[in-house]
């Protein structure tokens, strides 16, 4: 078998697709809250991508990408069989596992399926765990069943209402916090305003929140800084000190400035993706 | 006879106004005729100051004697049986400091131009088919692996296998060179050169393999359990910033960043690669290395307003290689001495939009012997920038330290050596910039040369 080999390619919904990876040394070494970087041709991006499970008998890692921009898209579209040209990881350093006592562990779409490694790490470490679900619409909410079956208890929040509540993952915990739930700390990955909103909400109920950051990264070692955040007041690496940092000060705004820098080539690399796509494969 | 007194030949160059478009190398390589002249003005001292001073021991009289006779393949053996890597110690050593700096002929009628000659060498053997692989010992049965695949590296690498180990190379990211790939820029080192010369190490016998980060990947203890000895040479990759207000804003780069953007990624050929640059119309870059200049040539080719160096100190101090920074002014970049940033100005959008900055001047020397800059009071003003890279120096990648608490670090962060060279773990050496901090090509190879030679002691005895 070569490493980087796709085993296994499941949609688990029109944009986003879960790759089982050929990849042994990573398999082996990997922990709860680390990354790997992802390239899929020769030019291509370096993307990094939160290890969602990882097998080291199999030698396999489990990731799960959302197609967003032209990167994300091509790797969507390789097959079962096909190779990844580079996987790199584990990246970052783990989330500490420890007994917290009660903890949320809060996914916002695809940051589900990233929340996911540690909700099991903190079940097995002891904790009781509460995982908080949001996605806009019931479509687009993943892994619902793993994490009923993994966790304590599972609460839904869908923007549409279409499944579960009707609201944000902070209604949602605003909702267990009224119901006398002491959660004593919070594990957040989603989009950055929910990370932003959680976070702050958590804080002002008295839960510790953690956030999972996603900056710009380049090589993803330290050597770069183009993923430099600000939290507490001090410049850290998210690739090397992160990816997750407490979230109570973590300067958010500033997060949303920086990961905004290239978004008009993003849209100029995806339209001329798109473009190339339709003519390639004839479909359309 | 020698003719040292004919011109000291300087070989042709890129019409500045065409290759501040691109990518190009700049310095062309010598003809026939100019490397013929060139290698005629070599005295062939004996005891010769050249190669004493040459970190790598590059037997420099006799190469010249052999291109003299037109024995190209040959001189390129000569050169090889010392440095593996003379395409790329021919482009990027700074020859000034060392063997051309110490050539009889400096003062009365200019030093032999020993870094063009050998290039000349290196390139000529190459494309005429003279290049002969380097001859291996008979196998040791020793395996060896070497951590990052940048001049160190490569160097040790290539050494252990002409001793008759087997050597294995492991790179973090997805291209191996290190820094000559990531930050060196093509028109200083064409890809193709770094190319060549990784396949000259493949070729005798050498394993490479990307994606592995050690420390994270693989621990050096795991490395220790299927190879008999390790060698680390990961670099200095981890950038230095200023600190200064408002140094997150959009629009700041480190070097670091900015340079394996463009180098790396080739990012300036987007959206044709796949990783995107963004350059505005007025670029600072702060320091006055290499880095620096590299960073400013590299800018100036992505076609801003303009690129102006900020450098704390006078001309007369900044430790680029003049040459470069030559090659930069005459790129159209421009430089403001004598100037420290002290804070980012960003606009409502978090992107810069200003650097401000006071005047300084020289006060006494500082521990280094240059002169320490002095702000001047009340000399506050504002560069109007919209893009800043930061080229300040680097310092270690902490990931190995970080991850290997066997090995013992000194209070700059780099891996501390004993007097024989060796590690604080046994069966692991180090060299270039994870134990200098950050220093040249040359040094990194001389260290991966020296420590090639312990590994083969201590393999021996083993």
């Amino acid at each position: 078998m070569e490493e980087n080999t796709i085993l296994e390619k499941v949609a688990l919904n029109s944009a986003v697709v879960k790759f089982v990876i050929y990849k042994p040394l990573i398999a082996r070494a990997a922990r709860a809250g680390q990354f790997v970087i992802l390239r899929g041709r020769e030019g291509g991006e370096r993307v990094p991508v939160t290890l969602v499970d990882w097998d080291a008998q199999k030698g396999t890692i489990t990731v799960i990408i959302q197609a967003i921009g032209k990167s994300t898209a091509m790797f969507n579209s390789l097959q079962q069989g096909e190779k990844f040209l580079n996987v790199a990881g584990p990246l970052g350093t783990p989330v500490e596992i420890k007994q917290y006592g009660t903890v949320a562990v809060v996914g916002g779409g695809v940051g589900i399926a990233e929340v996911y490694p540690i909700a099991r790490a903190l079940k097995e470490a002891g904790n009781k765990v509460i995982a908080v679900l949001g996605a806009r619409t019931k479509e687009l909410l993943i892994l619902e069943r793993e994490m009923t079956a993994l966790c304590d208890q599972t609460v839904c929040a869908t923007d549409d209402g279409s499944h579960g509540m009707k609201g944000m993952v902070t209604d949602a915990i605003q909702q267990l916090h009224d119901g006398g739930e002491k959660i004593n700390a919070g594990f957040i990955i989603g989009p950055i305003p929910m990370m932003k909103f959680t976070s702050r909400l958590m804080d002002k109920l008295g839960m510790e929140p953690f956030s999972s950051l996603n900056p710009i990264m380049l090589d993803g070692t330290g050597m770069c800084g183009c993923c430099r955040v600000t939290v507490e007041g001090k410049v850290r690496f998210a690739c090397v000190e992160g990816p997750m940092f407490p979230s109570k000060t973590i300067d958010f705004d500033e997060l949303i400035r920086r990961t905004s820098e290239y978004k008009p080539q993003e849209r100029q690399s995806l339209e001329n993706y798109q473009k190339d796509h339709v003519c390639k494969c004839g479909l359309h | 006879m020698p003719n040292p007194s004919a011109p000291r030949q300087n070989g042709k160059q890129l019409d500045p106004v065409v290759r501040k478009h691109n990518f190009e190398e700049v310095a062309q390589i010598f003809t026939k005729e100019e490397a013929l002249a060139e290698a005629n003005r070599c005295l062939h001292c004996k005891n010769a100051r050249c190669q004493a001073n040459c970190p790598v021991g590059v037997q420099i009289p006799e190469f010249i004697a052999l291109l003299k006779d037109d024995k190209v393949g040959e001189a390129a053996s000569k050169i090889m049986e010392t440095s593996l890597l003379p395409a790329i110690c021919g482009r990027v050593c700074p020859q000034e400091k060392h063997c051309e700096g110490n050539c009889i002929l400096k003062e009365k009628f200019g030093s032999v131009n020993i870094g063009m000659l050998e290039r000349y060498t290196a390139d000529t053997a190459r494309k005429e088919g003279l290049l002969k692989t380097p001859v291996c010992a008979k196998p040791t049965g020793k395996k060896v692996a070497c951590i990052g695949s940048g001049p160190s590296s490569l160097a040790a690498a290539a050494e252990l296998a002409r001793a008759g180990h087997q050597v294995t190379v492991f790179e973090a990211l997805h291209a191996f060179g290190g820094v000559l790939r990531y930050g060196i820029p093509s028109f200083r080192l064409p890809r193709e050169v770094i190319d060549h010369e990784i396949e000259t190490v493949k070729s005798m016998g050498v394993t490479f393999r990307t994606d592995v980060l050690i420390g994270a990947t693989e621990k050096i203890a795991d490395l220790l359990k299927e190879f008999d000895a390790v060698y680390v040479g990961s670099g200095a990759g981890l950038p230095t910033l200023t600190g200064i207000p408002g140094e997150n804003a959009v629009g700041v780069y480190s070097a670091n960043e900015f340079l394996t953007r463009v180098n790396l990624m080739q990012a300036y050929k987007f959206p044709e690669t796949d990783t995107p640059i963004h350059i505005g119309k007025r670029v600072a870059v702060l320091g006055g290395g290499n880095s620096a200049m590299d960073a400013a040539r590299c800018a100036m080719r992505l076609g801003p307003d303009s690129v102006t160096v900020a450098y704390r100190r006078s001309a007369a101090e900044m430790p680029a290689r003049a040459a470069e920074v030559l090659h930069a002014q005459e790129e159209g970049v421009q430089f403001e001495y004598l100037v420290t940033p002290k804070e980012v100005l960003a606009d409502e959008t978090g992107h810069v939009c200003g650097l401000k900055c006071t005047r300084n001047e020289l006060g006494a020397p500082d521990e280094k012997g240059r002169r320490r800059p002095v702000e001047i009071p009340g000399s506050e003003f504002v560069l109007p920038v919209d893009t800043i890279i930061v080229a300040i120096g680097q310092k270690p990648n902490p990931i190995i330290a970080k991850t290997t608490p066997e090995l013992k670090t000194t209070e700059r962060g780099v891996l501390a050596l004993d007097e024989e060279g060796k590690t604080s773990m046994p069966g692991v050496y180090a060299g270039g910039d994870i134990i200098r901090g950050g220093a040249t090509v040359l040094l990194a190879m001389k260290d991966g040369i020296e420590a090639a030679k312990r590994i083969n002691q201590y393999l021996q005895g083993k």
